[in-house]
């Protein structure tokens, strides 16, 4: 029991270094599965060692050296074999840094070598699906089992998807490093996409029987205030913070009884995580204090934040969020803004206004066969006392989501269209 | 799952901050481990409390309220500051509490206590509550 304890006391203490071990590790290989091997070495290492010797002051230090040594071994072991040459291993030797300067390097560089990981898993040589999954597997320590879960795929699909990842880092030659400049301002929407995506795989739920994975909103918010810390100057960084932070803090209120689908504007807004908004709020100030009020993900904070600061639906800003549309419309325009524009317009200035915005989006591809269109084409109809119309449109958003719980949300909708109270 | 972990307060704390070479050392390893708790993404918030005898009680007795002045006597119970954490179980969190710096200058405690999560509460709201909000919900649909 004692033993049993002992090791999941230092299981616990290597997942808090992992990441930054294989950060540390796959820049010195340049080899993420050989980093993640060393890793899992120095584990070990540690397991036989730390029940005798207590868990160092330093363990991420302590497990970089173990790990550093591995890698030694492994390639004077390979070069011995490959060339027979002493001298080698000897030269190898003097590289080898003392647990010292390993310590002092390690303070140095740690920030940096992770950054450099979450760069590197995320780039754009790799589909944003795989990015997803390699980030979590190697800054967030998910088991493919577990990201086979969150993602409802299977195992081996996401094996798969990881080994592809890995190998179109290998074969770009990608260095672990953090880009600089011009190229991170280029490359940092490619992390800010993949950690979303996770967030709303967690949020949205677009498949399966439970609405919403609370476990993947909270892993991709952690990402977010891990990248907070690391690059404290971006804006669009603390905006997409902000914007998942809000959005989470409705978690508890989205799923009703049953774990039925409750829309933002009926959600009992007691059970909003204060907390939450709080931090949303704050991480929104210094995004617009950075000079990034304007950034796709600060425009989205903005529009959470107007119905985090609303204590009632009634006191929603509609005109406010109404605009905020509008220029985010300008800014990243895309079909799925457009739609959400529509909705908005429609309760600022009602479901006629709405109705027009969707007629002028027209029959876009890439919103055919997605359910929230039909479903805000009959909700404006609804409230526009089109009521035939109106079960129509939820009938075909009932039939397009792939979400169950939503599903009986739109047949609800739809049913009330034909026995309406009053 | 979020914690919230309670640094216990100490005969030294309760007597509030009395400038020391040891206690500016004392913060300056806080704050550096406060600093690993934000760059791990692990810290949500935290502060530290006055001593009790800025505090003060409301005791509860059917219809009556009293309230008591602090300082309050049980030391060891009371509470100096805390943190909320997000961490993936109650193993990370001692982990991480175990790299904390002591946060007094003698012996001290640190108690870790799991908030309640949402699934936590399923089958404890009581049916009544249920039905009300059920019938919110055929109202706004039927509006």
């Amino acid at each position: 029991m004692a033993a049993d304890e002992t090791r999941r006391a230092i299981e616990a203490t290597f997942r808090i270094e992992r990441a930054r071990l294989i950060a540390g590790l796959a820049r010195l290989t340049r080899d993420v599965d050989r980093a993640e091997e060393l890793a899992q070495e120095a584990l070990l290492i540690a397991l036989a060692e730390w029940p005798k010797t207590g868990v160092p002051t330093n363990p991420g230090a302590w497990l970089m050296a173990a790990a550093k040594r591995r890698a030694i071994d492994g390639i004077r072991h390979t070069r011995m074999r490959e060339r027979k040459h002493a001298e080698i291993a000897r030269e190898l030797d003097n590289r080898d840094t003392s647990l010292e300067d390993l310590e002092a390097a390690m303070d140095d560089d740690l920030g940096d070598e992770l950054l450099g990981l979450i760069f590197t898993a995320c780039h754009p040589v790799i589909s944003a699906e795989a990015r997803a999954a390699l980030t979590l597997r190697l800054i967030g320590g998910l088991t493919t089992g577990e990201i086979a879960r969150a993602f409802l795929s299977s195992e081996p699909a996401i094996a798969q998807r990881i080994v592809r990842a890995k190998t179109a880092i290998g074969s770009a030659g990608l260095a672990f490093e953090v880009p600089r400049a011009a190229e991170r301002a280029a490359r940092l929407p490619s992390v800010l996409e993949v950690i979303y995506l996770i967030f709303n795989e967690g949020y949205a739920a677009t498949a399966g029987e439970d609405l919403v994975r609370p476990a993947l909103c909270a892993e991709a918010q952690r990402l977010g205030r891990i990248l907070a810390g690391l690059l404290p100057e971006e804006p669009e960084v603390h905006a997409l913070l902000a914007l998942m932070e809000i959005q989470a803090s409705r978690l508890a209120a989205r799923a009703g009884q049953g774990g039925a689908f409750v829309p933002l504007t009926e959600q009992d807004r007691t059970r909003w995580d204060r907390l939450l908004i709080v931090r949303g709020l704050a991480a929104l100030a210094r995004a617009e204090a950075l000079g990034g009020a304007d950034g796709p993900y600060a425009l989205q904070a903005a529009l959470a934040a107007c119905h985090a600061r609303a204590n009632r639906a009634e006191e929603t800003d509609w005109h406010r969020i109404a605009a905020l549309y509008d220029r985010l419309a300008e800014v990243t325009p895309s079909p799925v803004v457009e739609l959400n524009r529509a909705v908005a317009h429609s309760m600022a200035f009602g479901p006629a206004a709405g109705l027009r915005l969707l007629d002028a989006l027209g029959d876009a591809a890439p919103l055919r066969g997605y359910a929230p269109l039909p479903a805000a084409r009959g909700d404006f109809l609804f409230r526009a006392g089109r009521l035939a119309e109106a079960k129509d449109q939820f009938e075909a958003a009932a039939g397009l989501t792939r979400n169950a719980r939503e599903k009986a949300f739109l047949l609800a909708r739809a049913a009330s269209c034909e026995a309406p109270a009053d | 799952m979020r914690v919230m972990v309670f640094v216990k307060a100490t005969e030294d704390s309760e007597q509030g901050m009395t400038p020391s070479p040891e206690l500016s050392q004392m913060f300056v390893d806080m704050g550096k481990f406060n600093e690993e708790l934000v760059n791990a993404g692990v810290l949500v918030a935290g502060d530290g409390l006055k001593p009790s005898s800025h505090g003060k009680r409301v005791a509860f007795d059917g219809p009556s309220r009293a309230v008591i002045d602090g300082p309050f006597a049980e030391t060891r119970e009371l509470v100096a500051g805390y943190w909320l954490w997000e961490v993936k179980d109650m193993d990370e969190a001692v982990a991480w509490v175990k790299r904390c710096p002591n946060p007094m200058l003698g012996p001290s405690e640190i108690e870790i206590r799991p908030v309640y999560e949402m699934d936590d509460f399923a089958g404890l709201i009581p049916a009544e509550a249920a039905e009300i909000h059920d019938g919110v919900g055929e109202k706004l649909a039927n509006r």
